[in-house]
């Protein structure tokens, strides 16, 4: 919490550090790349500019909560806890290691993981949960919860924003990297989601549509909590999967990547603008 | 030839077959393109694409349904019960990455109770193929039988060569005196290393590929047990429900007694990492299994286990 909201310039250097993380652990195994470049940003803002949430408050009640129901990029996750402080960034070099329980998705072996996910649709509801007990207790927490674009298939995510209205939560905030694609392919050619502000508008939310890429744009959103009293905020964050990395941006093909350690060094020059790269490894489409 | 192309040649030859698909496209992926309006991809909804294949099927068709196992069978599963069991509906279940297969994704992704959630529906049948010529083997009589099914789909590959499929009865690879292997899935590839250091030590073995898990081959079980002193059950699943579980029911049902030794993971998700280090470190390379029933280390040298093509 220590960037002023104003200062963009640091919140990009942090951001491009958790890319810098997110591209090294897309080896040896591999990571879901794409989504994890999507949410980075948003990430990082909201752990340093909106979150109550430090290495020494981890276990206080009156902390904010963060979710991450989308899951499978938390490597954005793990990369703004080490630039952060919450975990030694060494210890993303256990990356897939059965020494440690750093794997594909959350788990609360990490500090800083309120609640393990990877299956779609489960944390809206958990998150609802502990926004009900605060609204009960009278407590001031924030509870956020990211969720994916094609994570709203799943029904659950729906009941949740009908039980949030029927209970008031203006406490929890759902927090969607719409970055437009799902698993294989663009989202609006599978199961279409748009007009999405107005299918969460017509569920009783009060909804912001922002770039999730702009700082500036997350810190007007966020600044204005809660939306409108008695309602549940939603952000809909547009974001562009792979954001970073030129070759693999908005590529149905490179969701999960596992790249060899070659294309890990170029992609992390091509991350700063020094290049582009060529990437020769196996294109896998399956995850 | 593959799940794909099995799948590509019966759904073009028969029209009643639609694939679908929870946004898995792992195992189908040119089947949008040959099948056309008989391809189905409803998105990540689990429960709707089951009560949509019960809809399919209760017009005659015959749904094959594709998702990650532990999807399929646990966010899906009232679904399956409710509207493929109860009407007993011909809706095939091909899930996708179960047991040890879903390697470094964590407990979410862990299907190591579908089978016994799986049997335990009424009318339903569960199968899990040793390799990937063991699923293409069964797979057409499977899903031409009248009724619900559940099929681990395994496609890696072995060197073994398979004898025909027969539903409700199990493949015997051999017999032996001193110990018998049952097993299923993944785990056979396992087995057949387990047999071979045991059989180097001196010892008489059996091996029994376990494919049709329900209705399963009482006769196999009564006879592995009754003719060697140990009997192990081997597999990736929870201990609770799954092969130990069927072993023990099959035995006490027909009143015999035997010394069996289950390989299953006792009250605990395994711990994630790529294939190879999730076997090694749960104990369960061909080595570790034998030198476990030995009781001693042995200089065989474990051969390696690849890593999975798609490790979704």
């Amino acid at each position: 919490m220590n960037t002023t909201p104003t200062d963009t310039a640091g919140l990009e250097q942090i951001a491009l550090k958790v890319r810098e993380h997110i591209i090294r652990m897309s080896t040896d195994g591999g990571c879901f790349v794409g989504a994890s470049l999507s949410a980075a940003d948003l990430i990082v803002y909201l752990y340093t500019n909106f979150l109550n949430v430090n290495s020494s408050n981890l276990d206080d009640p009156d902390r904010d909560y963060l979710f991450l129901s989308k899951g499978h990029d938390v490597p954005a996750l793990y990369g703004t806890f080490a630039e952060l402080g919450l975990i030694e960034r060494d210890r993303l070099k256990n990356h897939l290691s059965t020494s440690d329980y750093i794997y594909w998705h959350p788990n609360t072996h990490i500090p800083g993981i309120e609640f393990h996910s990877g299956s779609l649709g489960h944390l809206p509801s958990v998150a609802m949960g502990v926004a009900m007990d605060i609204k009960i207790r009278g407590g001031k927490n924030k509870v956020v919860c990211i969720m994916g674009d094609g994570e709203l298939n799943e029904g659950t995510c729906w009941e949740a924003v009908l039980v949030a209205n029927a209970y008031k939560l203006d406490n929890l905030i759902f927090v969607i990297d719409r970055n437009h694609f799902q698993a294989n392919m663009p989202t609006e050619e599978l199961i279409p989601l748009e007009p999405l502000q107005d299918k969460f508008a017509a569920f009783g939310a009060s909804v912001k549509r922002i770039d999730g890429h702009s700082f500036e744009a997350l810190h007007n959103a966020f600044s204005t909590y809660p939306f409108e009293e008695g309602k549940l905020n939603v952000v809909i964050a547009d974001t562009v999967r792979g954001r970073g990395l030129p070759s693999i941006e908005r590529r149905a093909d490179r969701w999960f990547c596992n790249f060899t350690a070659t294309e890990v060094e170029d992609l992390l020059k091509e991350l700063h603008g020094e290049k582009v790269t060529q990437l020769t490894s196996e294109t896998l489409v399956v995850r | 030839m593959t799940y794909e192309e099995l799948l590509t040649e019966t759904a073009l030859s028969d029209d009643r077959f639609i694939v679908m698909t929870a946004e898995n496209r792992a195992l189908i992926r040119n089947l949008p393109g040959k099948l056309g309006k008989r391809f189905i991809d409803t998105g990540i909804t689990e429960q709707t694409m089951i009560g949509a294949a019960s809809g399919l099927a209760m017009r005659g068709r015959i749904p094959v349904v594709h998702a990650l196992a532990s999807f399929l069978t646990m966010r899906a599963f009232e679904f399956v019960r409710t509207d493929a069991g109860i009407a007993n509906l011909p809706v095939k279940l091909s899930s996708f990455v179960p047991g040890f297969l879903s390697d470094g994704n964590g407990p979410t992704h862990q299907a190591i109770e579908d089978v016994a959630l799986m049997r335990g529906i009424p009318n339903m049948t569960v199968f899990a193929p040793a390799d990937e010529q063991d699923l293409v083997g069964m797979l057409p009589q499977i899903w031409n039988y009248p009724a619900p099914s559940y099929v681990r789909i395994n496609t890696r590959k072995t060197d073994y060569q398979h004898r025909p499929f027969e539903i409700g009865k199990a493949e015997i690879i051999s017999k032996g005196e001193d110990v018998t292997i049952l097993t299923y899935g993944l785990l056979f590839e396992q087995a057949l290393i387990a047999a071979e250091i045991l059989k180097n030590e001196g010892m008489s073995v059996g091996l029994v590929n376990m494919r049709s898990l329900k209705p399963v081959d009482e006769q196999a079980i009564i006879e592995a047990v009754q003719s060697s002193a140990m009997t192990v059950t081997l597999e990736d699943h929870f201990v609770t429900g799954g092969l130990y579980s069927i072993v023990a029911e099959v035995l006490l049902k027909n009143e015999v007694s035997g010394k069996v030794l289950p390989f299953a993971l006792n009250e605990r998700w395994f711990k994630p990492a790529l294939l190879p280090n999730v076997m090694s470190h749960e104990g369960f390379t061909g080595k570790q299994i034998a030198e476990k029933i030995l009781g001693y280390s042995t200089r065989a040298v474990q051969p390696e286990v690849s890593v999975p093509q798609f490790s979704e």
